[in-house]
């Protein structure tokens, strides 16, 4: 199972990197279980989420082939 | 229903007057028109310029997710969506949000309402660039104001 990660913004600037590919075999099922797979830690507060580029949360289960993203909260306007 | 990204300057009544154009005026006795404009100050801070990114792809389809739903709650509107990305300098237009209805309420509650989440759900983050060059990730928008 491949995962297409990507990070947005400050939290791109912190990663150092614009995203992620993924090969996942098992006891990844959710975004969740992602971002601790990628990063060894629980996700931080307010991370926005989105999954095929419609807003997801942390809960929300992930399949092969899909593209994730993880962002700050949103500031346009 | 009209979504656009620029990424260069853009003049927000052209983009209303072009629209209209294409408008059976006489069916929409109102129009209501938001313009939001890049401030040279926030948080007691001088402002120079600012960057706005986005997620291409992402973001056309929430501000369309957006319009499509109150399109939905008040079906007799129009509207038409304009944000820009990229490098801003004070006073450029950052986001138009115009709706036409046949009446008040509907084109000034949606209005209101795409504004608002357009603010708190599409995909964009600026980073302004202060007076002393030094830069700074805009943490939130707050709600309202």
């Amino acid at each position: 199972m491949v995962i297409n990660v990507q990070y947005f913004a400050r939290l791109r600037e912190d990663l150092g990197r614009d995203g992620d590919q993924v090969a996942i075999t098992e006891g990844i099922d959710t975004v969740a279980d992602l971002w601790r797979h990628l990063h060894r830690e629980a996700p931080p507060p307010r991370l926005m989420v989105a999954v095929n580029q419609s807003h997801a949360r942390l809960d929300t289960a992930i399949a092969d082939g899909d593209e994730v993203a993880f962002f700050p909260p949103v500031t346009g306007g | 229903m009209g979504v656009r990204l620029f990424s260069e300057p853009f003049d927000p009544w052209s983009v209303v007057r072009e629209r209209e154009r294409a408008l059976p005026m006489e069916k929409l006795g109102a129009a209501s028109v938001f313009v939001g404009r890049m401030r040279d100050f926030n948080d007691a801070q001088d402002i120079r310029g600012m960057f706005l990114e986005h997620y291409p792809g992402m973001t056309e389809r929430e501000l369309e997710r957006i319009v499509a739903e109150a399109q939905s709650r008040w079906p007799s509107i129009t509207c038409e969506v304009a944000h820009r990305v990229g490098s801003i300098d004070p006073a450029d237009t950052l986001v138009l949000v115009a709706v036409w209805s046949a009446h008040r309420v509907a084109a000034r509650d949606a209005c209101a309402e795409i504004l608002e989440r357009l603010k708190h759900e599409a995909p964009f983050w600026k980073r302004e660039r202060l007076g002393d060059g030094s830069e700074r990730w805009v943490e939130s928008n707050t709600p309202g104001t």
